[in-house]
């Protein structure tokens, strides 16, 4: 076990400087330069050349990696070029906005999720079944930000019961703050709850056909009881990698839906940054987001191995 | 599940028909503008009512809907086309160098976020539906790599390739002509789910401005340029999202029922 | 479960709160976020629509009619050859440190703004000043080169306001000026506070918080107002909404004039837009009210040159250049374009670009022209056509006030390069003589539309969505601010 802990550590810093690499490179090749963008349309030629001075664009590409790496390593991310504040701050406030958005729509998607899969898997046949499954597809098949336009319609607008958007903050309490997450959170959590619907209800069908299902319906369970106590938990395997899958997916994914309702969440900050060329920033975030999702899928393995041994050699 | 597949099908194929149609002819010319006839509500004329340009809704949803299939069909082309050999080639070594190597670059595709990928794509070469094409297609590969592998390292252990092995086939002649066609089904099945994800991240791709610029209509910009309209308009909003709706909901249904029309052992529980 | 509704108690009382406060709050919503708070070293305008005149004050200042008038400079002298001007300052102003304002603040200011390391995007506003003497703690006498008939109205700007060196390390994120307001917090993303400066040495402000929120898309400063998120909002990106909101007894709109000349702008040195006979044909493949229909939704007054036409000396040129497509026809065809040409027509962001290349391309197409269409960010935008020129046709607003200098400027990128019009700026540079000038200004607006340098569009509008009872808001934009000194709650 400890051996093949090593082996995937290894791979993991692997796969992180790779990506860093990658990174680097995509954005040395951006067009667009960061100190004429700022300047804007009427600056001089020296003006430009004492700004780039400044915010360190002047280096060699070489140069300009080494120092984001080893920077990245002590937790330093830089300055941003546009805001001037460290890129580590800016990170740091936006996930007071994505982690809980993330959070809270994956919670929904569960909520929605779990009933609604026992309920069909339980009555299998039935028109009710019939009626999940097509919510779900429809739920799959809806643009969300198309969805999240309506909402706003509806609720924020016409019916005032929601925020239409922005970010109250936590310091004016959190039912303030849970209020302005709640519209973005549901146009994130509809999609991912059909798909978690649709996952676990077909991981409970295939438990439902193994012996001990069987044994427990011989003794007397009904079709739902031998569902709830012994189904269930097995089932929880494949449920868990994609409630995995969804989180790191929820914590990037949301640009659109944070442009939808201007939340100032990681995904917009990397959008704002793009369009500034502030390429210290796009970095960083996008560095960090791969770092979630590779960390995600690291404890994913350990846990399988865990749990199945017979994985530990193999891939 | 012969309904999903014929509910399915009929959706697809009518929004396809009506984009190959509107290669012959489109009720009004959308190259047209006519800012005098704006946002006007569905008509006897314009059934489903003109936009801000006073172009026709419906026409533009039958030109948009090229752009939609155009993009998402390309980008799962090169999902396939690159991602199936290298699926094929990483199963003839299970765990070899080539596995390995293929495996870890399929995973660290998957690490980035997509769409802040496509983003910064388009922020280097610029919006355009071939930027559009190159992103959704990146992360097709690992997805039909990794279905590939997981299937033909399976058929690589049945008595049939076995076979193959002892008359003296190399591996590549194996991958062609044995494995290869036991995954046809499989392909078609995926490729329908991944088209159908490739019509919505086309049309949130150009919703946010980095799909297919204009005049060249699409879907997702129809969206966007109906948004500030939407509280006085819906029409402008409505048409476009439900076009996108029906397109992907036609195809996974589609995709479904051809897997159980193709594929009995992949039911898994589809009754 | 009591902790849950304990929370939504608080909840309750803090919007309760909110309301019962909201007489002296205001929330403004804006479009874009400045990139930090110092107006003397960035180009953006939106650093000035959140510090100019609430926060930063210059020796002169723009008014809300566009005239400039005394500032922190209380008079000035100007010497019989119009090169030294000495300004008085008043007495008792306080930085928001508690710091005095003296003639050091002054000199500090114009010399840090004209210095070779200077980061001032505006540096040639500066480049006149030839020495800057503190004559005594409330004079300064600033001495040019040569004389400037402008260059009262350069220190208006927000590019000159006044900075204290004590305070000068922190301002990109904690600005230090004079203005009735005082910076407080800034969530980066979201919001910027002010609040009420009690020390301020004018007729102090009427509002005690003041909170910028910033929302970039269109539809969403659409919903923030409709649901009173925020109480104003200058610059509503989104024209289609304001009929609703003038229909809504909740809200009033003011629509008001800017500097904005929004041209189409033609490269002047690309075949075979270098022909005087293509550009002309263009101009007249254009119908200007389809454009401002289209893409402003009425709003929008039409020009025939680069002039604004709420500016005495302007003159009507539009019907030069009236729609006539059978006329672009024919020109192209006397030019041997009878099949006309494709040229590029790239896009920066704002709507009247987007929406208003899509309308031209179509329009253009009608005569024969086809356009290959780009929608750039400004960042590309600046680099590709602005600096490197590489661009047949593009839209842009021209928003800085008084601006038809650009066009002695060969190397700008339109590239109009033309002996007379450039002795004729000199002219008018060196003349002080108001019926003169004005005459020059004339002659100047009618050799560009002679010359069919660029396609005129309309001078950009700007509309103002506010609360129906809040008073004191600017209605018209002579510069980018959101002067907030003067507003107030109506009861």
């Amino acid at each position: 076990m400890l051996r093949y802990v090593l082996q995937r550590l290894v791979s993991l810093c692997l796969s992180l400087l790779v990506a860093s690499a990658v990174i680097f490179l995509a954005l040395e090749i951006v067009p667009g330069d960061p100190a004429a963008y700022m300047l804007g349309l009427n600056a001089q030629e020296d003006t430009l050349a004492a700004l780039r001075d400044e915010l360190g664009l002047n280096g060699t590409a070489l140069q300009r990696y080494g120092s984001w790496l080893s920077g990245m390593l002590h937790g330093d991310f830089g300055i941003s070029y546009t805001y001037r504040t460290p890129v580590a701050e800016m990170i740091g406030d936006r996930l007071w906005v994505s982690l809980p958005l993330a959070l809270f729509a994956l919670g929904l998607s569960c909520l929605i999720a779990f009933p609604a899969a026992l309920w069909a898997a339980s009555r299998r046949g039935t028109l009710g079944e019939l009626g999940v499954m097509g919510m779900t597809q429809l739920g799959i098949a809806i643009p969300n930000f198309w969805f999240a336009m309506l909402m706003v319609l509806i609720f924020a607008v016409n019916l005032r019961w929601f925020p239409a958007g922005g970010f109250a903050g936590w310091e004016e309490g959190l039912f303030a703050g849970l209020k302005s997450l709640t519209l973005p959170a549901v146009a994130l959590a509809l999609p991912q709850a059909s798909i978690l619907t649709r996952v676990m209800r077909s991981a409970l069908l295939d438990t439902l056909g193994e012996d001990f299902i069987r044994t427990a319906r011989a003794k007397g369970l009904t079709r739902g009881q031998a569902l709830r106590r012994h189904a269930l938990r097995n089932a929880m395997i494949p449920v868990l990698t994609i409630i995995g899958l969804q989180f790191s997916f929820l914590l990037a994914g949301a640009i659109i839906i944070e442009n939808v309702f201007f939340l100032p969440g990681l995904g917009r900050l990397v959008f704002q940054a793009i369009s500034a060329r502030d390429l210290i920033v796009v970095e960083s975030v996008v560095m960090l987001l791969v770092f979630a999702v590779i960390l995600v899928n690291f404890t994913v393995d350990l846990a399988y191995a865990w749990v199945d041994p017979r994985l530990r050699g193999r891939r | 599940m012969r309904r999903n597949l014929i509910l399915g099908t009929g959706l697809s194929a009518m929004f396809a028909g009506a984009a190959l149609l509107s290669f012959f002819w489109v009720p009004f010319d959308i190259g047209a503008l006519d800012i005098a006839n704006k946002i006007k509500p569905p008509s006897g004329a314009h059934w489903l009512g003109t936009d801000h340009f006073g172009r026709d809704i419906l026409s533009m949803i039958m030109v948009g809907g090229r752009t939609s299939i155009a993009v998402a069909l390309v980008a799962v082309g090169i999902g396939m086309g690159l991602g199936v050999p290298l699926g094929l080639a990483a199963a003839v070594q299970r765990g070899g160098w080539l596995d390995e190597g293929i495996m870890r670059a399929n995973d660290l595709i998957f690490a980035f976020p997509s769409l802040l990928i496509a983003i910064m794509i388009t922020a280097v070469f610029g919006a355009s539906a071939v930027n559009a094409i190159i992103a959704i297609g990146i992360f097709n590969i690992p997805v039909f790599a990794r279905l590939t592998r997981g299937a033909a390292l399976g058929l690589w252990t049945r008595d049939f390739v076995l076979a193959a092995r002892v008359a003296g086939k190399g591996a590549v002649r194996i991958s062609c002509e044995h494995i290869l066609p036991n995954l046809v089904n499989l392909l078609i099945v995926q490729g329908t789910i991944q088209f159908s994800l490739g019509i919505l991240a086309e049309a949130g791709l150009s919703y946010v401005g980095l799909g297919a610029q204009p005049p060249v209509p699409s879907w997702g910009r129809m969206l966007a340029d109906s948004q500030t309209m939407i509280s006085f308009a819906p029409h402008m909003a409505l048409s476009p999202g439900l076009a996108i709706l029906l397109t992907v909901l036609g195809l996974n249904l589609m995709g479904d029922g051809l897997r159980d029309l193709l594929d009995p052992r992949l039911q898994r529980g589809q009754r | 479960m009591t902790c849950v509704r304990n929370w939504g108690l608080a909840g309750v009382l803090a919007l309760a709160g909110i309301s019962a406060q909201a007489q002296g709050d205001i929330v403004v919503g804006l479009q874009l976020e400045p990139p930090h708070l110092d107006p003397t070293s960035a180009a953006a305008g939106a650093i000035d629509q959140v510090v100019y005149a609430n926060v930063f004050e210059g020796l002169t200042r723009f008014d809300p009619d566009g005239s400039v008038g005394p500032g922190l400079a209380e008079s000035w002298d100007i010497s019989e050859d119009g090169l030294v001007y000495s300004f008085h300052l008043r007495s008792g102003v306080r930085f928001h440190d508690g710091t005095e304002l003296d003639a050091k603040d002054v000199r500090f200011t114009l010399d840090r703004a004209r210095d070779d390391t200077s980061q001032n995007a505006q540096k040639a506003l500066f480049a006149g000043i030839e020495t800057v003497k503190v004559i005594d703690p409330l004079t300064v006498q600033v001495t040019l080169k040569a004389p400037d008939g402008s260059f009262l109205f350069n220190m208006a700007w927000g590019d000159a306001v006044i900075v204290a060196p004590e305070s000068i390390g922190e301002i990109k994120h904690k600005p230090v000026g004079t203005g009735a307001f005082m910076f407080d917090d800034w969530v980066q993303g979201d919001r910027i506070e002010l609040v009420k400066y009690a020390g301020y040495w004018g007729e102090p402000a009427r509002l005690d918080h003041v909170t910028f929120k910033f929302i970039s898309d269109p539809t969403a400063a659409f919903a923030a107002v409709m649901a009173e998120d925020v109480d104003a909002f200058p610059g509503f990106p989104a024209p289609e909404n304001l009929p609703q909101f003038e229909a809504d007894p909740r809200f009033q709109v003011l629509v008001g004039s800017t500097e904005g000349e929004t041209i189409l702008s033609i490269n002047n040195k690309l075949a075979p837009l270098d022909d005087v006979r293509v550009r002309r044909a263009i101009t007249h493949a254009i119908d200007r009210k389809s454009v401002i229909d289209g893409a402003m939704f009425g709003l929008g007054t039409p020009i025939g040159t680069h002039f604004a036409p709420h500016h005495p000396d302007y003159v009507d040129l539009t019907s030069q250049s009236a729609y006539a497509p059978e006329l672009a026809r024919q020109l192209l065809t006397e030019a041997g374009y009878a099949d006309g040409f494709t040229i590029t027509l790239k896009l920066p962001p704002p709507s009247y670009a987007r929406r208003g290349g899509e309308i031209i391309a179509a329009q253009l197409r009608s005569v024969g022209i086809e356009t290959e269409v780009t929608n750039l960010e400004w960042a590309q935008w600046l680099e590709q056509v602005f600096r490197g020129h590489d661009f047949g046709l593009t839209i842009i607003s021209h928003t800085e006030p008084f601006d038809i200098d650009i066009y002695a400027r060969p190397e700008y990128y339109f590239q109009y390069d033309s002996a007379a019009f450039q002795a004729l700026m000199a002219a008018l540079k060196a003349e002080a003589d108001p019926e003169k000038r004005s005459d020059l200004l004339v002659q100047a607006q009618k050799m560009i539309a002679d010359d069919y340098v660029n396609a005129y569009l309309f001078q950009l509008a700007i509309p103002t969505v506010a609360n129906a009872r809040l008073r004191g808001l600017w209605r018209d934009a002579p510069t980018q601010a959101t002067d907030l000194t003067a507003v107030y709650w109506d009861k």
